[in-house]
Parts: structure tokens; C-alpha cells; sequence
């Protein structure tokens, strides 16, 4: 048996680079630009590391990165701090408890899962926002905001279809 | 041996559980840090080292990275102002002759309301100080509503000076660096500013949701509101000054007050910092720690001094009760009533005896400032029966 693509899989390629990419898609549209009254949508890019990274294999490494993108996102951002570390977080349990259920279904039925995460994501975020200022979010604003995150599907499907046969100990 | 030949080769790392414990972990942690985290707070270590550090290093990042956008945005203006040059030229036209009355109408004011003040002798509010400052990243979610701006101690910001646009009240600041600070909008779901509408003078609360239209909450008053009333900051609280420009009054599907922001008429690019001291930060704390109560009243030293004399004096048993006569009521002792002070609660007096010996106990244990009294021992004498709660 060859082991050539599991020397593929090394940490820094399937989880550096797609963290720092996810870091520097969230500076540029955290960019202050508004044209004909409309500014840049804010989705939640380090949510297609927190689908793919579960699904490609289970990873100690995987969940602590994700901890840190967490807190860049809340200090960029300027939110609570853990906001997003917990909600990231979450969703990476659900993408890893029903990675076996995942194993070997086409995009669509994956793409029910990414949507399922997204919303935990967000549901555990509007919970904890709103035990920490008392106050429940704007229900739009977080429906737009599951919407342009659940749009990053296809780079999720792509990054675990990049990475998926790469160590075939975990398929 | 190797390690495939040993005992242990058959041993299977649990790496799905292993990777389930380190996430339940992290989001412990995460949480940990999410019920401690006071981002709002006004109190300067509330804002974390780690958020300052960050947005140090931030600033400049997102200063260069914010540039296309901003060469972006000037590019809409441009086509948007040639495009649509009559249109805007007709709308400004009527905005000139509208303003115009307007203007005249303030120049009559302000010099009645000049008058009116110097009559009354009013304290005036000073001049606020303004620093500008450019807005280099932004966070519009629902979850928050910060914009980092590149001006921070070094420029005078301190944390709770509020930020304006050119259109009105952006939101204030809650952390600052030397060369950066964070605006946390009012339109965040952590933000609460008190306000007043402008027509009914009624207060309220303008609470962020993290929607374009914050609501308006506790709302003073019946039907003291109505579609299209102005509202303004009413500097309850020292939080902001009063009669910034906030927005305008609207009611939403629901039924709920909102505001429909100025300041979100444009982008918010560049803003004003308004160098303004809120209460909390003019006072000072060992001003109000001071306990030292004021001097005594000419009537009260007379009393000190006859006090002072009478103990000095040799004494005859119950001579002072029979000496002074009692006016108090009967159910009050005749030695309380004795040197009560009109005005005074009956259970704070005591004999002149007894005050010159309180005095004297007091001289001994530390120096009484000149024309301070400090008199602990008579204010903790115990309350007549009736005066015990």
C-alpha cells in the first residue's frame, strides 16, 4: 500500500494555509467600503475550516487552531471575546460526530451538513450574545449572515475534496 | 526493538475522541473567556491587554488592506456625482432654500438664547475638542458593530469620548491604544445610550440589536413619540453630551420604536472624536473618599466652648441634667434634649460634659484639623428607642 498522500497531509498544508487565508479573506472584508449605500457582506469564513478540517480527518491540532481563529475573529471584529472560539468550536463537534454518516455522500447531502453547522454555528452565537448583553440580536441581520456564510460551501466542498484522500486511514 | 514490533503495536491512538476532548476543551476555555470578557466596560483595564495589543498591530494592516476600498468608494462617489449631477443639483437646490430659513431662524435664536443665559447667569457648557480620525476596519455583523479608527492616546482619546460622522452620532469609544482606538457603534447589541426626543423632551434609551435601527427603549412618558421626531443624546448619565444629532424616530412591522440613524446615511469613513470628560471621568475618587465633615456653625462652637469650660469646672453629681431645662418631649431622657440643636435629630446630642470628653478622647488618638468636628463618638451614640429601626 502506498503511503505517498498522507505525506501530502501535512499540518501546514491542510491547516496553515487555509487559516491564514481565511484570516486575510476576513481583513479585506472588514475593509470599511460601501457603494450606492450598500457595504460588504460579512460572512463567516473560518466556518469552512471548522466543516472541512472535521471531515478530512479528526485532529488534535484542528480544534485548537480553531480556538485561536475564534479569538482573531472576536478581536478583529471587536465582539465578546470566546464568542466565536465556542461557536466555531461547536460546529466542529456536529462535522465530527457525523463524519462517518458523511463518509462516501455526494455534495448535496454534505451540503445539508455544512448548512446544519452553520446554523449551530450561529444559533450557539445569537445564544451567547444574548446572555452577554442582555439583549437578542437582530434576527435578520444573523438570517443574512447564515446566508453569505452558507455560500462558502462550494470552498468547503473544494478544500475537502483537496485533502479527503490524502491519508486514506481516515476515510 | 521497533516500535512495530512491540506490544504496544496494536495500540490504536483514539484520535476522533482525542480531538473531541480538545474541542470541549477549548470551548470550555472560550467560554471562560466570554463571561469574563468586559469589552464595554468604562473602566480603562477593562479593555484587555490582549484587545490593545491587537489592535496596535491591527491598525496598520488594516490601514493598507482598507485602502483599495476607500480608492474604490471615491470611484462610486465620482461616477455616482456625474451620473446623477441634475438630480442631486434640483435636491440641493431645494435643500439651500429650505436651510437658508433655517439659518436665520438660528441666528434669532442663539442671539436670544445669548441673552437669556447671560441674564441668568447659567453655566454654560466649554467648547468640546475634537480629534479626527480615519476608520480602517469595520465589523457589521449582528454579533457586533466596531469600527477600529487610527487615533488613540496619542492624539487625547480617552475611552467613552463619543464619535460623530459628518451626519451625526456614530457611537463612543470602549478601548484605546496610543495609536488606535475602538468605536463601539450604536447600532451594536452591547450599546445603550441615553436619549431624548427632541419634540416632548422625553428620555429613553436607545438600544442596539445589531440592525441598521436600534430601538428606542423606556420611553418616558405617554405617546411621547410620533413618526419623524428627532432624537437627540440627552447627556443623562455624562455619557455623552446633550443634543447630539442621533436620528429620527420610526416605527417599525412590530410596533417597536427605532431609530433611523444619521450617521448612516453615508460611510462611515473618517469620524470626529469628541474629547469630552463624562462624570465618572472628571471626578475624583479621593475627592469622594474624603469623609471629612464640614466646620462647626458659630452657634455649634458656642456650644463646644461652653462644653469645654463646664468640664473643666469641678463637678457636682447630676448637676448638668438639673441645671438645663428640658423642653424635649417626655419620652425623650432630659440629658439628650439638653443640648439639642434646632434641626438636629435629638438622638446626635449629648451633655456638654459628655461632648467635651468625646472631644477630648478624640484629641488624644489623632489631630483634628482647625475648624473640622469629627464626632464620631456622639453620632454613634445609640438611637433613642423611636428613632430604632
Amino acid at each position: 500500500m502506498s503511503r505517498a498522500g498522507a505525506h501530502n497531509l501535512t499540518p501546514w498544508r491542510w491547516l496553515g494555509l487555509p487559516a491564514l487565508a481565511a484570516m486575510l479573506a476576513t481583513l479585506l472584508f472588514g475593509a470599511p467600503l460601501r457603494m450606492f449605500g450598500i457595504g460588504l457582506p460579512e460572512p463567516l469564513f473560518p466556518m469552512v475550516l471548522a466543516f472541512s478540517w472535521a471531515v478530512i480527518r479528526p485532529s488534535i491540532l484542528g480544534p485548537l487552531t480553531l480556538f485561536f481563529i475564534g479569538l482573531f475573529q472576536d478581536l478583529f471584529w471587536g465582539g465578546p471575546l470566546g464568542l466565536w472560539a465556542v461557536a466555531l468550536l461547536c460546529a466542529y463537534g456536529l462535522a465530527l460526530g457525523g463524519r462517518s454518516l458523511m463518509a462516501g455522500q455526494g455534495g448535496a447531502v454534505m451540503g445539508a451538513w455544512y448548512g446544519a453547522a452553520c446554523c449551530l454555528a450561529l444559533g450557539v452565537a445569537y445564544l451567547f450574545a444574548t446572555i452577554v448583553s442582555h439583549q437578542q440580536p437582530n434576527l435578520l441581520g444573523v438570517i443574512w449572515q447564515f446566508l453569505w456564510t452558507a455560500a462558502l460551501y462550494p470552498v468547503a466542498y473544494k478544500l475537502i475534496d483537496r485533502f479527503e484522500d490524502a491519508d486514506i486511514r481516515f476515510r | 526493538m521497533a516500535f512495530r514490533d512491540s506490544p504496544f503495536q496494536a495500540l490504536k491512538t483514539p484520535l476522533t475522541w482525542a480531538a473531541a476532548a480538545v474541542a470541549i476543551m477549548a470551548a470550555l476555555v472560550a467560554l471562560g473567556l466570554l463571561f469574563t470578557d468586559h469589552r464595554t466596560s468604562r473602566n480603562t483595564g477593562g479593555y484587555s491587554g490582549a484587545r490593545g495589543e491587537f489592535d496596535e498591530v491591527m491598525e496598520p494592516i488594516a490601514n493598507v488592506l482598507s485602502a483599495p476600498a476607500r480608492w474604490f468608494s471615491g470611484v462610486g462617489d465620482v461616477s455616482g456625482g456625474y451620473f446623477f449631477a441634475a438630480a442631486q443639483n434640483r435636491e440641493l437646490k431645494k435643500q439651500v432654500a429650505e436651510l437658508e430659513r433655517w439659518r436665520d431662524a438660528a441666528i434669532a435664536l442663539k442671539n436670544l438664547n445669548l441673552r437669556y443665559e447671560s441674564l441668568l447667569k447659567l453655566r454654560t457648557e466649554p467648547a468640546i475638542p475634537m480629534v479626527a480620525a480615519r476608520v480602517v476596519s469595520d465589523a457589521r455583523g449582528p454579533f457586533s458593530d466596531a469600527r477600529l479608527a487610527d487615533a488613540g492616546a496619542a492624539a487625547g482619546v480617552k475611552i467613552g469620548n463619543p464619535a460623530m460622522s459628518e451626519d451625526g452620532v456614530v457611537g463612543r469609544v470602549v478601548g484605546v491604544t496610543k495609536n488606535a482606538c475602538r468605536i463601539l457603534l450604536l447600532t451594536d447589541v452591547q450599546s445603550r445610550t441615553p436619549v431624548l426626543i427632541d419634540r416632548t423632551n422625553a428620555r429613553a434609551i436607545l438600544t442596539g440589536d445589531g440592525g441598521p435601527n436600534p430601538k428606542l427603549e423606556f420611553v418616558r412618558g405617554l405617546n411621547s413619540v410620533k413618526d419623524g421626531d428627532v432624537v437627540l443624546t440627552s447627556g443623562d448619565g455624562g455619557l455623552y453630551p446633550r443634543g447630539l444629532p442621533v436620528g429620527v424616530a420610526a416605527k417599525d412591522y412590530r410596533g417597536v420604536w427605532r431609530v433611523r440613524l444619521y450617521s448612516d446615511r453615508a460611510a462611515i469613513d473618517f469620524v470626529r472624536i469628541l474629547v469630552f470628560d463624562d462624570f465618572s471621568q472628571m471626578v475624583s475618587q479621593a475627592e469622594l473618599a474624603d469623609t471629612a465633615m464640614p466646620g462647626l456653625t458659630p452657634e455649634e462652637q458656642a456650644q463646644l466652648d461652653a462644653a469645654k469650660l463646664a468640664a473643666t469646672r469641678p463637678k457636682a453629681p447630676t448637676a448638668t441634667a438639673q441645671a438645663v431645662p428640658t423642653t424635649a418631649p417626655p419620652s425623650a431622657p432630659a440629658s439628650v434634649s439638653a443640648t439639642a440643636t434646632p434641626g438636629r435629630p435629638p438622638h446626635a446630642a449629648k451633655t456638654p460634659a459628655q461632648i467635651a470628653k468625646a472631644k477630648a478622647a478624640l484629641k488624644s488618638k489623632r489631630k483634628i484639623p482647625k475648624g473640622a468636628f469629627q464626632p464620631d463618638e456622639v453620632l454613634a451614640s445609640p438611637l433613642p428607642p423611636g428613632d430604632q429601626r
